[in-house]
């Protein structure tokens, strides 16, 4: 089976996937970590304005079947949560690079130490 | 330990299933989504291999007495074709495992699955050795099977008892449509069957034990066939193909008892009152627990299971606190779920009697945070 890896973002080992725009990252985990994880059903996020830090948990995913726990790619603060999650947590399913995000995060550090996305499919591989 | 495989392991990998440990066998527990497999279950008809569950064999002109001894129910009630649900308790009257128990047509062959038809017998046929069927969980066949010979050396009784999990395959098809996929593969009366009533049909030219039962909540069908048929059998049923995880979630909505997480011998034994299961229990009958198991009725339960809703926001997992309303813990959450129909968190759970009451509020400790749940009453769904 073949996951989309989007090349325009870095990964963590944990499956996070991190986009920086304009200095603010987005966060959100990646399609395999969905797949795996199966039907999405329950996300619990930090609030906005709440510190994160770097490798550190910042929430949960929650399937039918699982727990997981959801870890900060990098350290900053929240500056926003997407609300939509709490509603529709099939959206981290559907589409986990797009509607399925989690966090934006105002980074007091750069996304250096994170995986390519060669060096994340190598690891899933 | 190596994993135990179910004759179709190849057939589901090549379907895309994702497989999980259970029981010491390596089984499907997802096909394409756990809330698609649980909507076809609940809307149309599902299949499941259920390849995992022991079957073991009793057959001699004791095993009345033997099964009546070992297991709760009273087997004596069962005529050919019926099956019952029952427990296996220790001596304190605690679950081991618990089975359901199909009487198979008298016969000294032994086999449950190349008989004659159960139809063309008077379904009380008395002639012969009375011959009796039951499926223990998974992983546990092989000390039912030591239990059972061990107790029929002491007790010195005439029976034949083997263990035929390796010979046979169990598949489930479980649905609103179920009975009709499955009187589409057979020309024998299957339909004609009632709840826990089963019998030999031919499918494929191979003959099957079919049984009215099942662990969804739903109608359907489980069926026995032989191991080296599985494959053909499982290809007659063009339905959704269903996993272990949808197998669980549509059984906490019914309320049913999963072994070793709802009741645990070893870290959480339970009688079946206390599992809400009584109804197992015949004390007129002789069996061993039964002692136990009145003095537990004579004196009343101090913990009972009971089905609760989440209503803050999370999802309850086995092995979370349950508190009272004043942070006490009370008890366990045994078993917990989203429920893909009710679209709200469930669980299962011991508690003290006085916590018992469907709309008691409680407390289900999720990762650190209290989160309010109500006591409902079970099953959760309007069930079979």
């Amino acid at each position: 089976m073949s996951f989309d890896i989007p090349e325009d973002r870095q990964y963590l080992e944990s499956h996070e996937w991190a986009h920086e725009t304009d200095g603010i990252v987005r966060v959100g985990i990646s399609d395999f970590a969905q797949d795996e994880l199966g039907d999405v059903v329950f996300v619990e996020l930090p609030d906005e304005g709440d510190s994160v830090t770097q490798n550190e948990e910042f929430g949960v995913v929650e399937s039918i079947k699982a727990v997981s726990d959801l870890y900060a790619p990098v350290s900053g603060e929240v500056v926003a949560v997407n609300e939509d999650l709490f509603n529709a947590p099939e959206l981290v399913n559907e589409d986990p690079f797009g509607e399925g995000w989690m966090l934006e995060i105002d980074p007091d550090d750069d996304l250096e130490e994170l995986l390519s996305a060669g060096e994340y499919e190598d690891q899933i591989a | 330990m190596p994993l135990q495989t179910p004759p179709l392991r190849g057939i589901h990998d090549e379907r895309g299933a994702k497989f999980t440990e259970f029981g010491g066998w390596d089984m499907p527990v997802e096909f394409d989504s756990i809330r698609t497999e649980h909507a076809a279950v609940r809307e149309d008809a599902g299949i499941f291999d259920v390849s995992h569950m022991g079957q073991i064999h009793v057959t001699g002109p004791d095993a009345t007495a033997l099964m009546q001894r070992l297991t709760t129910n009273d087997v004596s009630e069962l005529a050919i074709g019926d099956s019952q649900y029952a427990t296996i308790t220790d001596e304190d009257g605690t679950i081991i495992d618990d089975t359901v128990i199909y009487r198979l047509p008298n016969e000294d062959n032994g086999s449950p699955v190349d008989t004659s038809s159960v139809a063309e017998s008077d379904g009380n046929d008395l002639e012969g050795e009375p011959t009796y069927l039951f499926v223990p969980n998974a992983g546990t066949d092989e000390a039912t099977h030591q239990r059972w010979i061990d107790y029929r050396n002491e007790w010195d009784l005439e029976a034949t008892v083997d263990n035929r999990t390796d010979e046979y395959a169990m598949f489930a098809v479980q649905g609103p449509n179920a009975v009709e996929l499955v009187a589409d593969v057979t020309d024998d009366p299957v339909t004609d069957l009632s709840r826990f009533e089963a019998t030999n049909a031919t499918i494929d030219g191979v003959d099957c034990w079919i049984a009215r039962t099942g662990y969804t909540g739903e109608d359907g069908f489980e069926l026995i066939v032989p191991e080296t048929e599985a494959e053909s059998i499982w290809a007659q049923f063009d339905c959704q193909p269903c996993g272990l995880g949808a197998r669980d979630t549509l059984r906490i909505e019914a309320g049913l008892l999963l072994a070793g997480q709802d009741f645990d011998h070893e870290s959480d034994p339970r009688t079946p009152y206390e599992a809400g299961i009584g109804f197992t229990v015949d004390l007129e009958t002789e069996f061993i627990g039964r002692d136990a198991l009145a003095q537990v009725k004579a004196d009343g339960l101090e913990e009972q299971l009971v089905g609760f809703e989440l209503i803050d926001r999370g999802v309850p997992r086995h092995g979370y606190d349950i508190t009272n309303t004043e942070s006490r813990v009370i008890g366990t959450v045994t078993s917990g779920t989203m429920s893909p129909t009710l679209e709200q968190a469930l669980g299962l759970g011991y508690v003290p009697v006085e916590y018992a009451e469907p709309g008691t509020t409680l407390q289900v400790v999720v990762r650190g945070q209290s989160k309010k749940a109500r006591v409902e009453p079970l099953p959760f769904i309007e069930t079979q």
